[in-house]
């Protein structure tokens, strides 16, 4: 673990002012009447969901109720059924260049080093080298992963893997970043330092996040709004939480905020049901 | 056991099957028509390798098994690239596939000296026949198995078909690309030897084929010698360039669990 991750916990006292921009900002990602299927089995159905530009979104839902699907949907990865998404006003149609997406799984491609694979989009965009090297060390270095660009995925750990995927997705700039449980495979600690240094990152560059997660804290923690899906088949939005916690946050101290717990308390009685429903129809 | 004590054991192993048979001829035995003699084998051996046209059956031999594998294993890259990519051509293309690679290749040998000649390039068709299907099916899979995660990422990334092609399907099929050339290699030789074997006016086939017509045991004993120190000469050297190619993969002993 580098030093360079860790200097970003004390956050810099900043007048608190909630909910300060995204209030105003147009909508960016927008999902209207999407249904998803995979042949006859329909994983969502009818979800509605905007996100404006600048704004965090945190999904959570019971396993396996359609999550990733609607994330690849947004990605252009899949095609919904029915229903339409529009980014920045233009409709999805296969895949867009202005989108970052961080993987559930490994997606690094294992015959380049982590340098190359953070500057692969870069590259793609034809920039030249010098200027790309440059901008992925700096990338690199932000991540944590000084003195590591010249290794291979399978020389590196798995959460120094996904660091490497976040910094070869943010470093285009795109104007949407999607996000599939970026953190879960990540430690404790080392997790509240990725978490505290995506805030920052996004702090200073604010951009359209959907950030998908299992972990109710976490999604509190770094949204702007809790979006709840329902359990599977046939999944939708049963409820959106707004999080009108002041930022810049810091994830470690913010739990312990009175406000922070009741806003838990709402939402986990909210999605509790869900997830006992899903475990429910496991047997 | 340490290396040390299983080199001794592998040569004790080699000394005992070679003293054995040694002692068998000179005692009579064994019959040395059939058997002839490892010492009678090694003067050959190391008459024919003092001999300076001897070289130019090896020079003729290796040149047909590098033209063949490389004219092989080029089209069997590509075509295995190709029909990888493009699932409705492999659809249309496999029953000619499956019935050209039915073919027992050796029946080709004459068909080739017939439209080719008995010069070197038909001994090159015969080792391409078989160098292309081995290096094609290996191509063709490498392609296939592709992580579906690692291609979307790659496509989000902005990465158009071309860059695809360089950066994701050509090195995710190199290893299984690369594997099919050491495979081949051994394939390439056949290919040259046969060829030479069945009608040609030199190559090491050919020298096999000379002693064969004399029942020139020790001769065509010599001739198989010296083809295996061939084949083995060119593994080492391919084993040294997968290494260089392919560094991204953990070696054997590095592997990781999970
Ligand atoms: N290619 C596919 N073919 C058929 N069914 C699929 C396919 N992909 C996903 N599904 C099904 O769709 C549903 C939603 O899957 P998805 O991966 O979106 O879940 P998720 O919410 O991301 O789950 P998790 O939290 O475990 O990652 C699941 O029931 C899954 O089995
Ligand atoms: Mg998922």
């Amino acid at each position: 673990m580098s030093a360079a991750v860790v200097r970003a916990v004390p956050q810099p006292p900043m007048p608190a002012s909630p909910q300060a921009q995204p209030s105003q900002a147009k909508s960016m990602v927008s999902v209207d009447n999407v249904t998803m299927a995979f042949g006859s089995f329909v994983a969502v159905q009818d979800v509605n969901l905007t996100i404006k530009d600048g704004e965090f979104v945190s999904i959570v839902g019971p396993t396996g109720c359609g999550k990733s699907t609607i994330l690849n949907a947004i990605a252009g990865l899949l095609q919904p059924a029915s229903g339409s998404i529009t980014i920045d006003a233009k409709p999805v149609k296969g895949i867009q260049g202005n989108i970052g997406y961080l993987f559930q799984q490994d997606a690094l491609l294992p015959w380049k080093t982590a340098i190359e694979n953070t500057e692969l989009g870069l590259m793609f965009r034809r920039e030249p080298a010098g200027v790309r090297r440059e901008k992925a060390m700096a990338w690199l270095a932000k991540v944590g992963l000084r003195g590591f660009e010249h290794r291979y995925p399978h020389q590196l750990s798995g959460g120094q893997r996904k660091r490497v995927q976040m910094a070869q997705a943010l470093i285009t700039e795109p104007q949407v970043i999607l996000m599939d449980e970026p953190f879960s495979a990540l430690d404790i600690h080392t997790r509240h330092l990725m978490q505290n240094e995506l805030l920052r990152l996004w702090q200073e560059d604010r951009r359209a996040v959907v950030m998908i997660t299992h972990d109710l804290e976490e999604a509190i923690a770094l949204g702007d709004r809790v979006v709840i899906l329902s359990a599977g088949p046939r999944s939708h939005i049963i409820e959106s939480f707004d999080v009108d916690l002041s930022r810049p946050r810091d994830v470690a101290e913010i739990k312990l905020d009175p406000h922070f717990m009741d806003l838990y308390r709402n939402i986990w009685a909210s999605l509790r049901g869900e997830v006992e429903k899903s475990y429910e129809r496991r047997d | 056991m340490n290396a040390a004590t299983e080199r001794a054991i592998q040569i004790g192993i080699l000394v005992v099957i070679l003293g054995g048979w040694q002692i068998g001829t000179m005692t009579g035995l064994i019959d040395v028509f059939f058997f002839p003699a490892p010492l009678d084998i090694g003067t050959q051996i190391a008459s024919w390798v003092a001999d300076t046209s001897f070289y130019r059956h090896v020079g003729i031999t290796l040149t047909e098994t590098v033209l063949g594998y490389l004219i092989g294993t080029g089209l069997g890259v590509a075509a295995g690239v190709w029909l990888g990519l493009s699932r409705s051509a492999a659809r249309i293309l496999d029953p000619f596939i499956k019935g050209l690679n039915a073919i027992p290749r050796v029946v080709l040998a004459p068909i080739f000296v017939l439209w080719l000649g008995l010069g070197l390039w038909s001994k090159v068709a015969l080792a391409v026949t078989l160098v292309f299907f081995i290096t094609f099916f290996n191509a063709m899979q490498g392609v296939r198995e592709v992580n579906p995660v690692v291609l979307s990422n790659a496509r989000i990334l902005g990465a158009n078909r071309r860059d695809l092609l360089r950066h994701v399907y050509f090195p995710a099929a190199a290893s299984w690309i690369l594997s099919s050339l050491r495979t081949s290699v051994g394939f390439a030789v056949v290919g040259a030897i046969i060829g030479e074997y069945l009608g040609s006016s030199a190559g090491l086939g050919y020298l096999i084929a000379q002693a064969e017509g004399n029942f020139d045991a020790t001769g065509v004993f010599a001739g198989i010698i010296i083809l295996s120190i061939f084949v083995l000469l060119i593994d080492t050297v391919l084993n040294v360039v997968e290494k260089r190619l392919i560094t991204w993969r953990p070696s054997a002993g590095e592997e990781r669990p999970a």
